[in-house]
């Protein structure tokens, strides 16, 4: 010992830091992919691959020659925007609109307003929203899945988005769902997203995520408590023009949306109801999106929206103070 | 398992309670000691003693400076050497009386055979003055005099007494190795204390990480047979001990912001001043001596040592082999609210608790980043604070919205910083901002008075 370091208390620290918190988050999402590649092949880790690349190089670049920062790229958040962006994208993505969106995502939605903390909107679910906007046609249409071992899987387009074509045509829910087996929509996937394919490998990386307390369930759990009771009421009114809850708790990405997307540390509410809030916000106006609005699926919408509210409802909602009313 | 905690936020430190089985030893005395003046919440003593004097072991060498302030003792006979400013733990000047060591030799009147007694007097006005005269202060951290805490203001009235054996700081073991080897002593002040505030209840809280010690402590009061003594196991959270949180886990009552325990009907006294307590009340013992544990990882010879007050740092590190190589890092108490010691010449006051050693992987601090809005600080302060926003506001020196916030009501017991993921500097900003609303809260006060009385 040759000199003693002074420093206020307290002297010890947590395990805990930005890093270990985002790559426990990666870890969660690793089912997910692993099943996705599984279900899309080459051109699977291909759109991850580049969406994950891309993400990390680009905040690099933003912090090194543009803001001057040291680099941040070491916290892993870019890495989990990559993977939740590459995620919302269909396989069939090519390269350089994964790109395009990663440019969003990073460029835009989180290093113009400061890098990791200062964004409001989930930097991942802006990029997805903008490519669905730019690019209908890349986002939307999916083909026959060629499969990492050649496993079976099914074609067209996403059941949200067949059952908004059908109702059009005029066929009634029941016929266009009688379609969609549910062991099917947890297992595996009916065309969609990647991040939609397998309900249960996201559900276990929520789990994972609640246990080893990086995130708290409420918000979660408030999205899919409001999903169904929306579906609920609806479809019990009119269930030839409304899906069902379960149906809508499966599908167009309400999972990852609600596990992963909406439970961001920065684009989310502190308090417990704050976030309870959030939740229900978001339940619902997925569910007016696809009742009544133009895009089949509302996840991102609703979460987007949801997002601009969060620091409001950090200002009314406080945590109880010790020994005041 | 028990379930009896605080409400609000808390941590999980691992409690590294690694000096636990090491007994209690006598240190040998030092050649010199130095007693502070100033070693307690209050005024600092005046001394009543002059350089060249004689001194006995327990002789009053200082007086109170007021009605918050206590007596000073010498810890050592020898020879009053000087009595002047001499840095602290924190390398800051502050009176000191000097003592050169010459034997061992009492004052009259102490009482120094391991015999227990049990009787208590019943004047309990005279109890508080032997207390008084004792200088005994709260040992568990805040060194508030402990006669004070026990003439609670006209109006109040105290329902219960609380000691405070959580010891949940990590490292720390002297609580528990008194709990152990003086139960009987402990039991006795409580006792005291009890009888003393009324005959009102007396809880002692221990932490379920310590079942030996609440094994024993049940069976010695059964032993004894006070009434309304009882043990109350406590879940394991940091910060059990702090007076706030400990009434509230005991009590289920909520002390307010700026108010006092007493407000509550609650007395909290630590394990360690229960037991001066005994010795100041049954033995006429002054506090001279107390417990603190030596421990760290790196450092090979753990121990929990009865050590005069006024001892320099220095002499006891030695004794027990040095400064480790590999600590960089030298704490008075514990990790979490403890202080860095600059100075290792200074000397230990009554409240020190330990001295702990870190090293570098243990202790430095990982460099800061943005805040990610995690809401862990939040989650972990038991004050119910919000420290992501308080430190924002501090700063942007809001003042008003720190008070607004509550500043003031922070305990600085580092929950905050410690579970930060981002490492930010959370309690260094807070602790800043509290000082200064603190500042603002009372000038304001002075400055209704005055009003009032210019009128
Ligand atoms: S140090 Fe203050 S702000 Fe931080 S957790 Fe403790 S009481 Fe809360
Ligand atoms: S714990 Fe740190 S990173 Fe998380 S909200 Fe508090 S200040 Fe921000």
């Amino acid at each position: 010992m040759s000199q003693l370091t002074i420093s206020p208390s307290p002297h010890i620290h947590s395990k805990d830091s930005t890093t270990s918190l985002m790559r426990d988050v990666v870890i969660a999402l690793l089912p997910a992919v692993i099943c996705s590649f599984i279900f899309y092949g080459w051109r699977e880790i291909l759109v991850m691959g580049v969406s994950v690349a891309s993400c990390v190089l680009l905040e690099w670049v933003i912090t090194k020659y543009l803001l001057k920062k040291p680099s941040t790229i070491a916290d892993l958040s870019a890495v989990v925007t990559g993977v939740l962006l590459g995620l919302n994208l269909p396989y069939t993505t090519p390269w350089w609109v994964v790109f395009i969106g990663a440019v969003v995502a990073i460029g835009v939605a989180k290093m113009t307003f400061g890098g990791i903390g200062q964004n409001i909107w989930n930097p991942a679910l802006v990029g997805r929203v903008f490519l669905l906007v730019s690019f209908p046609t890349y986002m939307t249409t999916w083909k026959q899945p060629q499969g990492l071992f050649g496993l079976d899987a099914v074609s067209g387009p996403t059941p949200l988005g067949a059952i908004q074509e059908g109702l059009l045509s005029g066929a009634s829910v029941q016929d266009l769902t009688a379609a969609y087996n549910y062991r099917d929509l947890l297992f595996a996937n009916l065309g969609g997203s990647a991040g939609e394919v397998c309900a249960l490998a996201l559900l276990a990386g929520f789990v994972y995520l609640c246990i080893r307390k990086v995130i708290k369930p409420w918000i979660t759990l408030s999205i899919f408590a409001t999903v169904a009771l929306t579906a609920l009421i609806f479809w019990g009114v009119n269930p030839a023009r409304f899906t069902g809850p379960v149906f809508n708790l499966l599908t167009g990405g309400l999972i990852l949306g609600a596990c992963f997307m909406a439970t961001d540390y920065v684009t989310s509410p502190m308090s417990l109801w704050g976030g309870v809030i959030f939740g229900v916000g978001i339940g619902f106006l997925t569910m007016m999106i696809r009742y009544f609005g133009s895009y089949p699926e509302g996840v991102s919408f609703a979460i987007l929206i949801m997002n601009s509210v969060v620091p409001l409802l950090n200002r009314w909602f406080h945590q109880k103070k010790f020994g005041r009313k | 398992m028990s379930k009896n905690t605080f409400s609000i936020g808390g941590v999980h430190p691992h409690d590294s309670k690694i000096s636990r089985g090491c007994a209690i030893e006598q240190l040998p005395l030092a050649p010199t000691v130095y007693l502070q003046l100033s070693q307690h919440i209050g005024a600092p003593a005046k001394p009543i003693v002059a350089v060249g004097d004689k001194v006995k072991v327990g002789q009053p060498i200082a007086e109170p400076g007021g009605f918050v302030s206590a007596f000073i003792h010498s810890s050592v006979s020898g020879t009053v050497k000087s009595i002047a400013p001499r840095p602290d733990l924190a390398g800051i000047p502050q009176m000191c009386i000097e003592i050169a060591v010459e034997g061992d030799e009492w004052a009259p009147g102490i009482d120094l055979s391991d015999t227990l007694v049990t009787a208590i007097p019943e004047d309990n006005k005279a109890i508080v003055e032997k207390i008084r005269l004792a200088g005994v202060v709260g040992l568990g951290g805040a060194t508030f005099p402990t006669h004070v805490k026990l003439s609670p203001p006209p109006g109040s009235k105290c329902e219960m007494i609380i000691i405070n054996g959580c010891e949940c700081e990590p490292y720390l073991t002297s609580d528990f190795r008194v709990l152990m080897e003086k139960g009987e002593q402990v039991v006795v002040g409580a006792a005291i204390l009890s009888q003393v505030m009324g005959g009102v209840p007396c809880t002692i809280a221990i932490e379920v990480n310590k079942p030996e010690a609440i094994a024993h402590m049940e069976e010695v009061i059964g032993k004894l047979g006070y009434k309304g003594i009882s043990v109350m196991p406590m879940k394991m959270r940091y910060p059990q001990g702090s007076e706030k949180q400990l009434i509230d886990a005991v009590m289920h009552r909520q002390v307010g912001s700026g108010a006092l325990p007493i407000s509550v009907g609650a007395v909290v006294q630590n394990v360690g001043t229960a037991l001066a307590v005994y010795d100041a009340v049954q033995k006429n013992k002054p506090l001279v001596d107390n417990t603190l544990s030596v421990t760290g990882e790196c450092f090979p010879r753990q121990a929990n040592l009865l050590v005069r007050v006024g001892t320099p740092i220095k002499y006891i590190i030695d004794y027990l082999g040095g400064v480790p190589e590999d600590a960089v890092k030298v704490i008075s108490g514990g990790p979490m609210m403890g202080k860095a010691i600059a100075n290792l010449e200074a000397s230990t006051l009554k409240g020190t608790s330990a001295i702990l050693f870190l090293t570098a992987k243990q202790t430095l601090r990982a460099p800061e980043s943005g805040c990610i809005r995690c809401g862990k600080c939040a989650d972990a302060c038991p004050m119910g604070l919000e420290p992501f926003l308080l430190q924002r506001l501090a700063r942007a020196n809001d003042m008003e919205a720190l008070e607004q916030n509550a500043a003031q009501d922070c305990i600085e017991c580092g929950c905050c910083l410690y579970s930060c993921p981002a490492h930010i500097p959370l309690l260094d900003i807070i602790r800043q901002a509290k000082g200064a609303v603190l500042g603002a809260i009372r000038a304001r006060a002075a400055a209704a008075k005055a009003a009032a009385e210019a009128k």
